[in-house]
């Protein structure tokens, strides 16, 4: 707490004492830039990148430098940062979403468009207690917790060691891992490691029929919600036919596609029909004719899609697991 | 909290709670209330019978419209027919195959049969079914569980529910927002526990209770309405505890200009002349008449009808006075708590530091996006849906001039479902369109007045300035 309290931000700084946590948090909003939170540096458009601000440290950036001490700690999350070419770039609070595109990939990750119908699908809210495998590089993760927080738990499974730690390292570094529990086992040998706790699961691996016997023991015996993501049909086919043996119900496969418009202004010539002869039928108007429009052009603001955009992530499968 | 362990207790359907009522893809929001009937799928039933069941039990309807617990495991039997065709070169129709009439089926309803055992019998009555292939009698026998099985599940409800529910029944009412749209919506307004969230939507209260939802209780949510109250239905379906409502707050949109110019009075009794028509014509409603002479003449003849006694007429007046007495000290009152949930949502405003912002409307959204993103912190999310793209390319194009946000995106989602059976796996049905259109962003701090162009930036404070010079 040695940062320097602005007078403009004295009450900004009372609220940030109404919360656990002192200071940036992927799950809490708080007003001004401290020593070793996560920020998110704007850089323009669909370009953004995630720093670890750290006193006395520098970050490169097209635009030139930033240093930490002065450029970052103490001021506000959504200020413009001057760099040193004299360029500028936002300093952005963090959020889940905003993580999931700027984080470091160590596997194929989950984007927004299918982790808000997986949040919703899965009836997550404060409190939930949700199961997930594997953890890859954690993008659904922050999401998950996001919702969770403040009274639930994420228990995540993740069979490769040294993802396993990355992601128990970031949670930390987030301020979050009061909320999730990282276990590094095989969820198709060893099931998640709690019985009868989740009000949630989610599979995104490999073969996750292979996971459905250990997923309903995840469950509560309420009953919950399974979602299982997997880019292929033929594992759709293996997982719904797996869900349908282990007696879960309303079993549905579901597909969502994200379409970004670009708002453009186009220009669209007029034609030039020559003159006009019709215009005046009757010889004795004598008057002389309108003079053409000199437009020769209309401009409209319209959208254009983008010239590629993803097809296909995944199949996601969603099923209730009836009380036992 | 009371979620833990076997607290069987909590899911259990108790009288007063807000349900769900499914069957197949169809949902409907009720409450139980005892002894009250209930229109689903053009039957007439009474829940009284579900309450201290279990919330995922699914009920038989009687005859009578009394629902009993179905026995978890008689469903989904299908009757073993293992003779099947391999093609259909020699079905022919000739709309003779069904040996049963229409009449023959109607008994059978009315014996009480129950949906299983009809079906049972058409299949036994269909001449072709045998020579049907084996997807054939699937599609057959689903095709008429549909129409005769007469269950009942009840749910508790959920925003995926509620969503998928108003789409599918009413989605004029909720400006054709789709549940997929709506999912996006909460998650790029990064909707969670312990923030302040502004939200204008005429979407029946769909969206305001969804946010309600994410929030679980914790943090503040503020909810700017046109006209004059917040629409709610949706809100209720929820069934939330009365502790999330502590949560909620709401303020007339109305009453902005007055709130950006410092001259918004929530001490007066009247804040303003166009709330004190509506209160007067309101109360020349359902108030006045008693005292008007014209409203009053019917109610004397039938008491000179009824009887001529002057006591039982006297007692009539001091009861009509005493009513009326009543109802103005209710009004006061009324008028009071108004006044203090103005004032209270107005110091939730006046911090201008909501974490974010929802805007879903029948209105112009622009405007509105414009006003309600001065109330924002710098360095939050906001979402506006419509039902339209060509308004949000306004809104993005305003705001591109006019600055304070990064981010800007104009998306779509397209959704599909998929029918996924063993050999019988394609996609379900389309649905693109319809779902309608977001504008997502981050506010950032606004550019400081200095500099070439200081008209174009309207920062909040500057203009809080000038509003109130003017």
């Amino acid at each position: 707490m040695f940062f320097k309290v602005h007078p403009r931000l004295f009450i900004s700084v009372l609220c940030l004492f109404r919360a656990v946590a002192l200071a940036m948090s992927f799950v809490e909003y708080y007003e001004v830039i401290q020593d070793s939170d996560v920020a998110i540096i704007y850089l323009g458009h669909n370009s953004v990148m995630p720093v670890k601000v750290q006193h006395g440290a520098q970050t490169q950036t097209r635009y030139g430098v930033i240093r930490h001490s002065s450029d970052l700690i103490g001021q506000r999350y959504g200020s413009k940062v001057t760099c040193s070419k004299g360029g500028w770039v936002y300093v952005l609070h963090p959020t889940p979403e905003l993580w999931t595109v700027s984080l470091p990939h160590r596997t194929q990750i989950l984007y927004t468009t299918d982790i808000a119908t997986i949040t919703m699908m899965l009836d997550l809210k404060p409190g939930s207690v949700v199961c997930e495998s594997g953890t890859g590089s954690g993008s659904l993760s922050h999401a998950i917790l996001r919702t969770i927080a403040p009274t639930g738990h994420l228990h995540t499974v993740e069979f490769h060691q040294q993802r396993a730690e990355k992601a128990a390292e970031e949670f930390r570094e987030h301020r979050v891992s009061h909320l999730v529990t990282v276990r590094n086992q095989d969820v198709c040998k060893d099931g998640f490691g709690v019985m009868g706790v989740a009000d949630a699961v989610f599979l995104d691996i490999p073969s996750p029929w292979e996971a459905v016997g250990h997923a309903k023991a995840a469950l509560k015996k309420h009953g919950g919600r399974l979602c299982s993501f997997s880019p292929c049909i033929e594992q759709v086919q293996k997982t719904a036919e797996a869900l349908t043996d282990h007696g879960f119900e309303e079993i549905n496969t579901l597909e969502v596609l994200l379409r970004v418009h670009d708002v453009r202004t186009v220009s669209l010539p007029l034609p030039d029909f020559g003159p006009d002869s019709s215009a005046h039928p009757e010889p004795d108007a004598m008057e002389a004719p309108p003079p053409a429009p000199s437009q020769t052009s209309i401009n409209i603001k319209t959208t254009t899609p983008p010239r590629e955009l993803p097809g296909h992530t995944g199949y996601l499968t969603f099923a209730t697991k009836p009380r036992t | 909290m009371a979620d833990n362990g076997d607290d069987e207790d909590h899911y259990r359907i108790k009288e007063g709670d807000y349900v769900v009522l499914k069957r197949g893809d169809i949902y409907k929001s009720v409450q139980i209330l005892p002894k009250k009937k209930v229109i689903f799928e053009k039957q007439w039933i009474f829940l009284d019978n579900v309450v201290g069941c279990l919330y995922g039990n699914t009920f038989e309807i009687r005859s009578g419209g009394g629902l009993q617990l179905q026995n978890t495991k008689t469903t989904e039997s299908p009757p073993d027919s293992k003779v099947a065709g391999t093609d259909n070169r020699n079905i022919i129709d000739d709309g003779k195959s069904q040996k049963l009439t229409k009449d023959d089926i109607e008994k059978l309803k009315d014996q009480g049969l129950k949906g299983q055992e009809i079906i049972q019998q058409l299949i036994e009555n269909s001449a072709t079914f045998s020579n049907k292939t084996e997807y054939a009698q699937d599609k057959y026998i689903k095709k008429k569980k549909k129409k005769y099985e007469n269950t009942v599940t009840v749910l508790r409800p959920t925003c995926r529910i509620l969503a998928m529910m108003y789409h599918g029944r009413e989605p004029g009412k909720i400006c054709h927002l789709r549940y997929d749209t709506l999912a996006q919506m909460l998650t790029l307004a990064n909707i969670h526990a312990n923030s302040k969230v502004l939200v204008f939507e005429t979407c029946a209260g769909l969206v305001l209770g969804s946010i309600m939802e994410r929030m679980g209780g914790h943090g503040t949510v503020v909810q700017m309405f046109p006209g004059g109250g917040p629409v709610r239905a949706g809100v209720e379906s929820f069934g939330f505890p009365a502790h999330f409502y502590e949560t909620l707050h709401e303020f007339p949109i109305c009453h902005l200009n007055a709130l950006e110019a410092g001259i918004l009075d929530t001490f007066a009794k009247a804040p303003d002349a166009g709330e004190k028509e509506s209160n007067m014509t309101a109360e020349e409603e359902d108030v006045l008449p008693g005292a008007d002479p014209q409203g009053d003449s019917p109610e004397e003849q039938r008491m000179e009808t009824v009887s001529a006694d002057d006591k039982v007429q006297d007692q009539k007046k001091q009861e009509e006075e005493k009513r009326r007495e009543a109802k103005a000290q209710e009004k006061k009152v009324k008028q009071e708590e108004k006044q203090r949930k103005l004032a209270a949502a107005a110091a939730r405003l006046d911090g201008r530091n909501a974490d974010g912002l929802v805007i879903a409307s029948r209105f112009h959204p622009c405007p509105v996006l414009l006003r309600l993103l001065r109330f924002l912190s710098p360095s939050r999310p906001f979402v506006v849906y419509s039902q339209y793209l060509e308004p949000l390319i306004e809104c993005y194009t305003k705001l591109k001039e006019q600055g304070g946000a990064v981010s800007l995106k104009l998306t779509d989602t397209w959704l599909r479902h998929y029918q996924v059976l063993p050999n019988r796996t394609h996609p379900r049905l389309l649905m693109s369109g319809g779902g309608g259109y977001l504008l997502s962003g981050t506010t950032v701090a606004p550019e400081p007045p200095a500099g070439s162009t200081p008209s174009e930036e309207p920062a909040p404070k500057r203009q809080k300035l000038k509003a109130t010079e003017g």
